[in-house]
């Protein structure tokens, strides 16, 4: 009888046995809990891909070079720079804080790139490391302040706005403009570097089989536990239609100039958040402490060292931002990180899905977010539409995003998700 | 007197308050007082509004320290400087407000703070030892993948306590458990501290409900207005004396007479003398 029970674990998984539960497993019953989330009001990715097909659906009628290859391969260029510190404000985001001030920091870390290597002529490595730093310590020190004195996050960074903004201008000088040679492997990364076409077959192939070695590891390592776990057969059918889906993308972006390795930073630095934030105890107390942060005081969480670590990244990432935007531009001048690099950031997250009232959205958001921003900026610039249509179209999907995650925000709570 | 109900209980002390005191400037919160509990044994705190019960929790679980007195836990004597201290010597507080992340999952919630592996979440180990737990509990959570937004209230309550007991204490401190909870989710909860009594662990029980005092406590201590004002053990008291008590209407020549007359079962005056 005992080990009847152990050998069908499929139908008594530990997790299962509970007579209310209803069956969820299987393709079938997967498609089902699919619908159940959505009803209830946990879109995930849903809006975003959606909002997306509408989009490119639209531009693509208004203008058909829009959907050429070449312009999708400068849609990732320019996605990646804004892309980095869309990141950081959904690492803040899920404090259920808010950084105004990457656009700053990011304008401040272009120039103190290019005074660094071009008036001072240090070492590329050196630039980058110093630009680094730079980010981590403007956003300890917002996280000092905050824990310290209690002041909204909301002002410190808006004051950091203004007067890194000012000390970006200072540093940049009274011509307020310094060109990057071409010769610098920051530029030639940053405009240049593409990632061969075999290697980028291999990379999708290897993302791929990564994908099924992760799923079928955890679910054989569940199933030896007495859980439920995902069949091999689902997880063979993940693994292949990333094959697919992404197989496509790169042949398609392959006949022009393919994926360029910037883009490549983007995917890998929002691969390793999302790891940090699902699978690390820090990731897990960053949710914590911004569904309830007095739940993850009392629970031994340092949730003042949450803060500033999580400031610390949302700078860090601003810089590097900055850094790369400052490479794709080969210069840095008083308008770089200004205009609607913030805003651009902030929405981005948004419209991803990362939720403004903290502990909802994954590093995933910022890719899909900068890919809509840059779509429509993109596309409303092939119309020969200024930057004042971009601005309004922009800021509609913006109020669009936020208002869909009050609403599915209300629908959760009614529906019992959090 | 109470070397009595120490007798009684024929258990080793696990924690004996005497004589703390604290005050929040010129209010004195806690005068002079005692507590003892024992392994197994349901201690009852109860009072009405300001008698003391919330300000000695806090002094249990570290969020205020006492100005005087001592706290021998284990028959030694220690001192409770903060929440993690209170966590280390084996005091778990489940508060009233639970202190749940409703964005997480119930494993999220019970683990929060001590996960397995920190680098790389071991989500399966975690997942096998929340079952345990709950099944030892007799909990009746459907799924532990389901955001705690989900849970009804008594589920809420369970997940807390269970997630007290993951950091395996001698002593559980329960505020106001019941409070707020249907008659089945009541019924649950008390069932969920008979539990914990089996296991051996001593629990301290805030409660305004006497029916719930009556139904699972071993032994009632009155508080009120910041001092003790009865140690009764639960099976030979009447819920009138307990609430004469909390109320204050023993604390008179007649009532004190009347319990003088019974059979030793009145409020009794504690003293060091054991």
């Amino acid at each position: 009888m005992k080990t009847k029970t152990q050998t069908a674990p499929a139908s008594l998984a530990m997790d299962l046995q509970d007579e209310r539960l209803q069956d969820r497993t299987g393709l079938k019953g997967q498609f089902q809990a699919f619908l159940d989330r959505t009803r209830s009001g946990d879109l995930g990715v849903l809006p975003v891909i959606g909002g997306l097909i509408v989009i490119w659906a639209v531009l693509q009628a208004l203008n058909p070079i829009f959907l050429s290859p070449a312009n999708l391969v400068n849609l990732t260029m320019e996605s990646s720079a804004v892309g980095i510190i869309a990141l950081g404000i959904v690492s803040v985001l899920l404090v259920a804080q808010i950084d105004l001030s990457v656009g700053s920091v990011s304008g401040l870390a272009a120039a103190v790139v290019a005074v660094t290597s071009v008036n001072m002529g240090w070492p590329v490595w050196l630039v980058i490391l110093a630009t680094v730093a730079l980010g981590a310590a403007i956003g300890w020190i917002y996280g000092q302040i905050f824990n310290r004195f209690g002041v909204p996050s909301f002002v410190i960074t808006l004051a950091g706005l203004l007067g890194f903004l000012g000390l970006q201008l200072y540093i940049l000088g009274a011509k307020g403009s310094i060109n990057l040679p071409f010769d610098s492997p920051l530029v030639y990364f940053a405009q240049l570097a593409f990632v061969p076409i075999w290697l980028s077959y291999v990379l999708v192939a290897a993302a791929a089989a990564a994908l099924f070695a992760t799923d079928y590891l955890h679910a054989r390592t569940r199933r030896n536990a007495g859980l439920s776990a995902m069949s091999t057969q689902n997880a063979a059918l993940r693994a292949v239609l990333l094959l697919v889906a992404l197989g496509l993308a790169v042949s398609y972006l392959n006949q022009s100039r393919g994926v360029g390795w910037m883009f490549i930073l983007f995917i890998a630095l929002t691969l390793i958040l999302n790891y940090l934030l699902k699978r690390t105890k820090w990731g897990r107390s960053v949710y914590a402490v911004g569904g309830n942060p007095e739940a993850a005081r009392r629970a031994g969480i340092n949730v003042q060292a949450i803060y500033t670590s999580v400031f610390i990244t949302c700078s860090t990432l601003a810089a590097v931002g900055g850094l790369l935007g400052a490479a794709r531009l080969a210069a840095a001048n008083q308008g770089s990180g200004t205009g609607d690099v913030n805003l651009n950031a902030i929405a981005a997250a948004v419209i991803g899905g990362t939720s403004l009232f903290g502990g909802r959205g994954t590093a995933f958001a910022a890719i899909l977010g900068i890919i809509v921003i840059q779509s429509i900026s993109s596309g409303l610039t092939l119309l020969n539409l200024d930057s004042s249509f971009r601005f309004m179209v922009t800021g509609v999907v913006l109020l669009l995003a936020v208002t869909l995650d009050s609403v599915s925000r209300r629908s959760r709570s009614s529906h019992g998700r959090a | 007197m109470s070397s009595e109900t120490i007798a009684a209980a024929g258990s080793p002390q696990l924690l004996s308050l005497r004589g703390i005191n604290k005050s929040f400037g010129a209010v004195a919160a806690l005068m002079d007082i005692e507590l003892d509990v024992a392994e197994g044994e349901v201690v009852a705190v109860v009072g009405d509004n300001g008698a003391g019960k919330s300000t000695l929790v806090k002094v249990l679980s570290g969020v205020h320290s006492a100005d005087s007195g001592t706290i021998a836990f284990e028959g030694r004597d220690v001192t409770i400087s903060s929440p993690a201290a209170a966590q280390h010597l084996g005091i778990a507080t489940v508060f009233q407000d639970l202190a749940l992340c409703d964005n997480l999952t119930v494993v999220d919630n019970l683990f929060l703070g001590r996960e397995i592996s920190p680098l790389r979440l071991n989500e399966v180990a975690m997942e096998v030892r929340s079952w345990e737990l709950l099944r030892q509990l007799s909990a009746k959570i459907p799924s532990v993948r389901t955001p705690i937004a989900a849970l009804s209230g008594g589920q809420r309550q369970t997940v807390a306590i269970a997630r007290s007991l993951l950091g395996d204490p001698k002593i559980v401190i329960l505020d106001e458990p019941t409070a707020a909870l249907g008659v089945a989710q009541t019924a649950e909860v008390l069932n969920l501290v008979e539990r914990l009594r089996e296991r051996g662990h001593g629990v301290i029980m805030i409660s305004h409900n006497m029916a719930d005092v009556k139904a699972v406590a071993d032994r009632v201590v009155v508080l009120r207005l910041g001092r003790n004002n009865g140690d009764f053990r639960v099976r030979d008291v009447s819920t009138e004396d307990i609430i004469a008590a909390i109320t204050g209407a023993t604390d008179n020549v007649v009532s004190r007479r009347s319990a003088a007359r019974g059979t030793g079962q009145g409020p009794t005056q504690e003293t060091d003398a054991s």
